[in-house]
């Protein structure tokens, strides 16, 4: 039988859908049998949801004028130099 | 078979096309706005001395960009060397009879406000952002490129130059550490 740390990296690793089928049969092992395990699924699980809500992909971001020149003049200083 | 076009540098106009696209490529990694900048004017100057080695093969962009992955790993690089180990706080036994059993005091304990109105608070997503804030920073460049990014974690690996159980020990101690600070910060209050 796995380990409660091995159990949480199989779990961590399924939140992304990449844990394989037996490992996924394991954790289920663990789990049933671990309360802790289970807690930190069930925990795991709203973690994921949490980071759906609250973090989101960066949208375009771009630099502002100021920076913009900055970066051309230093730029043609070392071209010219 | 018409022969390949070949492409062409031109220093002259680098930040009218590329910085935008190279600034945003930085900063998702990053996450310092000075640091982005810093990062991308160095690139520039790396790559107006790289010229004469460019040999037309890939397009300007690309090739600026393969220049620029390499300062954002030298940064990360000079990162850890300059603070040691970043600190992780482990929470499970690393040897001893309890090997891989929790740690007691970092075993998760039952969570308040829960409940699905109270996990749209913005009030969390401050907890949240210092929590991640607070995650050795190699660790939070490959937990956001992974999770918020959605990068494939062969992509990850192939730019860092890191095997897939590499990157898996990286997500589960960024998310393990990520857990037991909600915990604290918020969930535990």
């Amino acid at each position: 039988m796995i380990d409660c740390s091995k159990a949480s990296s199989i779990c961590n690793k399924n939140q992304y859908c990449e844990a394989s089928f037996l490992d996924k049969l394991k954790l289920g092992l663990h789990i049933f049998l671990c309360k802790r395990c289970k807690l930190y699924s069930e925990q795991n699980e709203l973690m994921t949801k949490i980071f759906k809500i609250h973090l989101h992909k960066n949208k375009d971001v771009k630099l502002c004028k100021e920076d913009k020149n900055a970066l051309k003049n230093n730029l043609e200083k070392k071209i010219n130099s | 078979m018409t022969e390949k076009k070949k492409h062409t540098l031109d220093p002259n106009k680098w930040i009218d096309l590329h910085s935008d696209y190279m600034y945003n490529y930085t900063i998702t990694r990053v996450n310092d706005h000075e640091i982005a900048k810093d990062l991308v004017q160095e690139t520039f100057f790396s790559s107006l001395k790289a010229m004469k080695n460019f040999k037309g093969e890939a397009s300007e962009r690309t090739w600026l960009i393969s220049i620029l992955k390499r300062k954002i790993i030298d940064h990360y690089r000079k990162k850890n060397s300059k603070k040691g180990k970043a600190e992780v706080r482990m929470s499970f036994y690393e040897n001893g009879e309890n090997k891989g059993k929790w740690i007691e005091e970092r075993a998760p304990s039952l969570w308040g406000n829960a409940g699905e109105e109270a996990i749209e608070n913005s009030e969390l997503k401050s907890a949240l952002d210092h929590c991640i804030e607070n995650l050795p920073e190699k660790y939070r460049m490959v937990f956001l490129l992974k999770t918020v990014q959605n990068y494939e974690t062969e992509e990850i690996c192939n730019e860092l130059g890191i095997t897939s159980s590499n990157l898996w020990v990286i997500i589960h101690r960024a998310r393990v550490q990520l857990r037991s600070c909600l915990e604290e910060n918020w969930f535990g209050k």
